[in-house]
């Protein structure tokens, strides 16, 4: 099905019978029972299975000079040690920066260079540490601000933006802030680590593993190894979370099938926790110059955002400035993105990229303008909403757009008006209270998205698709889909999910997982509705409701129309250009209520609240969810994650959860979350956007925003640790 | 982890003997620290006594109305036992500010007091440091040294003690209870049991190859406002930045001992002559001398800034 | 350079700094007390008895295994999750002998004879424990990989409050402790929820708890 013209019209979804309601999840009872099988758990399906352990670089950059696995091969219980030596022919996907296996070239420490697979863990384990790699060691590069003169305009994507004369036009502004922020590297940290189980039967490879998003993996798999891709199939049903770090294959994928082959039996390897960080790939630290010039009115006329990222050589920049594209009005603007080189490990998508740490820079910034002009930081935002694309005028406006609205509800819910606008002046106990704010934007991106669906005999709705769900509750919200367009109860719906055996999917990234991939089971729905109809000897008027198919006065049950062997449909949605004539992105708003320590300068984050708009909420209950553990992922990135890269070895040193610290309980306070209702026909059929990534985007700058209005320290480079503070306070 | 042989000890005296028969044996207790090294093989013994089973695990009032704590108290245990949250709350405090809830349930009094340092460089083995490998270097001097010492450093090693416990054991003066394999009994106060790091960082306490922790004694109640004070990002289940152990007495004498600062937990007589004071004074004696880096430089005053609130909170 | 001597390039290398080439080695600095390999006999497994559950198994393990892979790796119970190995994240608890632990930080052998609950002992699909019933019920996970850690982590929270043992947030050290939010929060600290389910997780343990009072 092709999606090109807006879903004016109503459709089987605009029922609401099962969808837009709050529903526990189906996948529920497997998950607190432990019943749901991860990847290293998939023992039943490759029984004896060989244990990998992967042998990481000890060095940033360089050369390896001699691998000697002797003393590993001759521990107890070693089958095989691989190295670039004996793996065989290896190419690189375009989805990866750095090989998946180093040699002889080393790209990043901990990249793997041998992988030791043993009969048990604790042989592979202990051996993989008898691996003795000899290197010649490069320089590393490992800190941006010592390689931001170096920085170059990214190849691809679009690195700059300028409309008007933002130069001329900043000179002029009667009020201006110019001020630089930095962001650190941050780790995804999902609880589950990279693990894969590779199985070969002749030259078709089996993974079960942990995946993000399933054709790719499936792709990229197979030209790593040079096979063709309908020998690699990919299970991944359940996944413990993966915020971006899961999106492609790892070198656990990529090492488990290259010993699986060495050793002529399926192999498990998981990445241990200490490797995860320097591993796999990381949320670059940036650089960011704000330069926003408004009138006395707080209407803004300029506005600037420059950006400095690094990655490893052929990587690309993490793009802060997208969101300062979009949010605000302003006739003269420019974005721009500049590249260093740094030998950290692969920098790539982490939850919201570019937004995420973009905002943290840009809403600090409007609330350091809010204070010069002396007004309210939601009523600034107010004046600067802007319905349209300000870098492409009124011929692109959102689909839909309910800052304003957001700003207004989400103000009001907080309690917003009680907030004393002097820095410092709350105070309870040992605390000084501040209140803070910030905008929330995050695109929406639609990606084609296929199913199958079936209806058997009994009437029972079988839905198919390689789709994932992360965490995000993709499970339900497609049983939904499927309950509603049919006409059956939740209940009355088997998803399948996660097999590249079944049709590829949208995946889960970029906030893009639950409307695009929903919007290929209506898809595919839409068709098996005609077939069945067609079947059933129904017109196109047909209803499908309470397990039957009606018209006029006959029905027919969805059973009975399914016939003896049931009716199976594959189809897709194929996303046109609405998204290039409609900007296209969700909005919403954060509000901060945050203590401030008097004597210790520790911040802890006492309320939280925001309103959001992000099209149709599928499944109110779960989207809620992803919108509190985002706003909760805010504020580590606000008070705490900071992954330290040693630029003398070129690594991040605090490589585990002990010393990479994600906020725990203690951190996070009751949050309260209101989405405003929206329809998007310009989105999907669904009429839904994405919310997955909302969340993130703003919540650590009203967090940082509340901490200056709490003791008056601005601190602009985050995570807003106590030394900063107390530095500001003395 | 490399592989090794384990044993169940039943008694101290077994422990010891094996110990003896064993030069490359370890004790193994709750396990939460040493297995966490093993598995980096940071630690690697080749034989494992398990002393879980030596019934040390008793809180006992002392004839001179002080307290003996069994080597294998828990965590929990000993927070929790009531005569420790009425009458050495610092040490109740102190505690349940550690580590999690789990950790707590395993971790024991001896292991607790034996805990090697959270250095990210020590954990690293690819990276020098003199403690793990004695002679390779110092990586994080020079390096990232946000959470490490500022007093008592030396140019080999600026690693922390991270127990929270121990610090309030130093201001309480306990007392370590040991055997040694010759059966030999020995009392160490809690101020000579961790030693500082000068050239020699790998050897970190005063016990002697062999000798068994048996016990931590406690002198009798000394009462006084008792407060633990643990500074932290995370609100919890974290390290201290840094902490402050106190005993305040309405004459307004006290002690102070402090966490997260030196390469053990960090008591000045001076400081604690001088309470009366207040907060500056006990903080500038207690840090006078402090070698920071320029990376932890802020423990320094973000001490004296806690300890005045500590003042504050004890008034109150 | 020297191959044979890793740990001196290394701190040359570091010294140095600017030096653009050095060599080093991937293997361990600091295993001071290894043996030699010849040296050593391949590790015996030792059998262990553990009442699971309520039901004893036997197993005969590498005294390596910890408690989290003998359940994992040899019992198949995989309920009970890796997220660190390490004592840092809680995806592991389970109940040993009444009081929650983390199961990687603990080896097998150190268990025999030991009562384990782990999160299949509590219930089963068609047959949740209360707490189990809650999370679903208040969305208390997301990924669900921390889940049954959480859930094992919540049931020995409640009882540790009941019992009267203070946390780091217990106001009063001599009075009673109630399950309140801040509790709650605090002793559940150990066991981190990448998703950030939390605030749900802890109306689903305040429910549980309201179920109880």
């Amino acid at each position: 099905m092709k999606f090109d013209t807006p879903a004016t019209a109503l459709n089987p979804i605009d029922q609401q019978k099962v969808i837009g309601r709050s529903h526990d999840r189906i996948d529920g009872p497997a998950k607190v029972t432990g019943t749901a099988p991860y990847a290293y758990e998939r023992n039943g399906m490759a029984p004896n299975a060989a244990y990998g352990w992967i042998v990481g670089s000890a060095i940033a950059t360089g050369r390896i000079v001699s691998i000697d696995s002797r003393d590993a091969l001759a521990a107890p219980g070693v089958l095989k040690v691989v190295t670039y030596e004996n793996a065989g022919k290896l190419a690189k996907a375009k989805n990866h920066t750095a090989h998946m296996l180093a040699g002889p070239m080393v790209e990043h420490y901990d990249q793997a260079v041998a992988l030791v697979v043993a009969e048990t863990f604790e042989q592979a384990r202990d051996a993989a540490k008898m691996v003795r790699v000899q290197y010649t060691q490069g320089t590393p590069k490992g800190d941006l601000a010592a390689q931001k003169d170096s920085a170059i305009k990214p190849k691809g994507g679009k690195p700059d933006t300028a409309v008007g004369d933002f130069a001329g036009a900043f000179a002029r502004s009667a009020v201006k802030v110019d001020e630089t922020y930095t962001t650190p590297d941050h780790s995804h940290a999902m609880m589950e680590p990279h693990a894969t189980i590779a199985s070969w039967t002749g030259d078709k490879l089996t993974l079960w593993t942990s995946n993000q998003m399933i054709d790719w993996a499936v792709g990229d798999m197979a030209t790593t190894l040079m096979i063709p891709r309908e020998n690699v199939r990919v299970d991944s049903p359940f996944i413990g979370g993966g915020f971006g770090g899961k999106l492609w294959v790892r070198s656990d994928a990529v090492m488990a099938a290259l010993g699986a082959r060495a050793v002529g039996r399926p192999v498990k390897v998981t990445l241990a926790r200490p490797q995860i960080m320097n591993n796999t790939t990381h949320r670059p630290a940036t650089i960011q110059r704000l330069r926003i010039g408004a009138g006395k009115d707080g209407r803004i006329d300029a506005i600037a955002h420059e950006v400095w990222s690094g990655d490893l050589e052929g990587g690309s920049p993490e793009t802060a400035a997208n969101a300062t594209r979009l949010l605000y009005r302003g006739e003269n603007r420019m974005t721009s993105h500049r590249l260093a080189v740094l030998n950290l490990g692969e920098g790539n998508a982490m939850r919201a990229p570019g937004e995420a740490v973009g905002l943290l820079a840009l809403e600090a910034a409007m609330d350091e303008l809010a204070e010069k002009l002396n007004m309210d930081p939601v009523q600034l935002r107010i004046v600067n909403d802007t319905q349209f694309d300000p870098e492409k005028g009124e011929s692109r406006p959102f689909s839909s757009r309910k800052l304003v609205e957001a700003l207004k509800v989400g103000a009001d819910r907080f309690g917003w008006s009680k907030r004393n606008p002097k820095p410092g002046q709350v105070r309870d106990g040992k605390w000084l209270v501040g209140m803070g704010m910030a905008s929330a934007f995050r695109d929406n991106v639609t990606m084609d998205s296929g199913a199958r669906v079936g209806v058997d005999s009994k009437g029972l709705v079988t839905v198919e698709t390689d789709m994932t769900d992360i965490g995000t509750g993709t499970y339900t919200i497609i049983a939904q889909t499927a309950a509603e367009m049919m006409g059956v109860p939740l209940e009355g719906v088997v998803v399948k999910l996660g097999d590249s055996r079944f049709p590829a999917s949208a995946g889960s990234g970029g906030q893009w997982g639950a409307n695009s991939s929903t919007a290929g089971v209506y898809a595919a729905c839409m068709t098996l509705r005609t077939q069945l109809a067609q079947k059933a000897g129904f017109n196109a008027d047909a209803t499908f409701a309470d397990g039957k198919i009606t018209s006029g006065n006959r029905s027919v049950s969805l059973g009975e129309a399914a016939g003896a062997t049931g009716t199976v449909v594959t189809d897709k949605i194929e996303f046109g250009d609405l998204s290039k004539k409609y900007a296209q992105a969700t909005f919403g708003s954060h509000f901060a209520e945050v203590g401030v320590d008097m004597a210790t300068g520790e911040i802890r984050v006492r309320r939280m609240g925001g309103a959001f708009a992000a099209g149709r909420i599928l499944n109110p209950k779960s989207a809620r969810n992803q919108v509190i553990g985002a706003m909760a992922m805010g504020v580590g990135a606000a008070l705490m994650e900071d992954a330290v890269p040693d630029p003398r070895f070129g690594y991040f040193v605090n490589h585990d959860m002990a010393e990479y610290h994600v906020p725990v309980h203690a951190d996070i306070p009751k949050q309260d979350v209101f989405f405003l209702s929206e329809l998007d026909e310009k989105s999907s059929p669904m009429k839904a956007k994405g919310v997955g990534e909302l969340g993130i985007c703003g919540a650590g700058a009203a967090i940082a925003n509340a901490v200056y209005n709490a003791c008056g320290v601005r601190i602009r480079d985050y995570p807003l640790t106590l030394d900063k503070v107390i530095k500001g306070m003395a | 982890m490399k592989p090794f042989t384990y044993e169940r000890a039943d008694s101290a005296k077994a422990a010891a003997a094996a110990i003896a028969a064993n030069p490359n044996a370890k004790f193994i207790a709750g396990g939460t620290n040493l297995l966490d090294l093993m598995k980096l093989q940071i630690e690697t013994p080749a034989h494992l006594i398990d002393v879980n089973h030596l019934g040390l695990d008793k809180v006992e009032k002392t004839r001179d109305g002080g307290m003996r704590i069994g080597a294998l108290v828990r965590n929990t245990d000993l927070a929790a036992d009531r005569t420790v949250r009425r009458d050495y709350a610092v040490l109740s405090r102190a505690l349940v500010s550690g580590a999690s809830g789990q950790l707590r349930n395993k971790a024991t009094t001896a292991g607790n007091l034996l805990q090697r340092t959270r250095c990210p460089y020590f954990y690293d083995t690819t990276k020098p440091c003199n403690k793990r490998q004695p002679g390779s270097g110092c990586a994080a001097i020079g390096g990232y040294s946000r959470s490490l010492a500022v007093i008592g450093v030396s140019d080999q090693c600026i690693a922390t003690h991270p127990s929270d416990m121990a610090v309030a054991m130093r201001v309480l003066d306990a007392t370590v209870e040991t055997v040694n394999p010759d059966g030999a009994k020995r009392m160490i106060p809690i101020a000579d049991f961790h030693r500082l790091p000068g050239t020699t960082p790998n050897i970190e306490t005063s016990l002697q190859p062999g000798e068994f922790i048996t016990g931590v004694t406690l002198p009798k109640p000394i009462g006084g406002m008792q407060i633990y004070r643990k500074v932290r990002d995370r609100a919890s289940y974290a390290f201290a930045t840094i902490s402050i152990a106190t005993v305040l007495q309405p004459d307004g004498s006290g002690r102070f001992a402090f966490g997260g600062v030196a390469h053990k937990p960090w008591r000045v007589e001076a400081a604690d002559a001088r309470a009366s004071q207040g907060a500056a004074a006990v903080a500038t004696a207690a840090f006078a001398g402090a070698n920071p880096t320029a990376q932890n430089a802020f423990k320094v005053p973000l001490v004296q800034r806690t300890l005045a609130a500590v003042f504050t909170e004890a008034k109150a | 350079m020297h191959a044979n001597d890793p740990l001196d390039v290394t701190r040359r290398s570091l010294i140095a700094g600017g030096v653009a080439t050095a060599a080093v080695a991937s293997t361990p600095l600091g295993a001071q007390d290894a043996p030699a390999l010849a040296q050593r006999a391949p590790a015996a497994t030792l059998p262990v008895s553990l009442k699971i559950n309520g039901k004893t198994r036997k197993i005969d393990v590498d005294p390596r295994t910890t408690l989290l892979d003998a359940l994992r790796e040899h019992l198949d119970l995989t309920g009970t999750k890796k997220g660190c190995d390490h004592g840092q994240c809680g995806a592991c608890t389970v109940i040993v002998e009444g009081r929650r632990i983390n199961s990687c930080l603990t080896l097998a052998v150190m268990h025999d004879g030991d009562s384990v609950t782990t999160i299949e002992g509590l219930g089963q699909p068609g047959n949740l424990h209360p707490m189990q019933a809650a999370f679903v019920t208040h969305d208390g996970y997301q990924c669900g990989y921390c889940t049954p850690g959480q859930i094992c982590s919540a049931v020995a929270t409640l009882a540790e409050i009941k019992d009267g043992i203070p946390s780091h947030v217990t106001a009063d050290l001599a009075a009673g402790i109630a399950p309140t939010e801040d509790e709650i929060r605090e002793r559940m600290s150990g066991n981190i929820c990448r998703c950030a389910a939390y605030s749900n997780i802890v109306t689903a343990i305040r429910d549980v708890a309201g179920e109880r009072a």
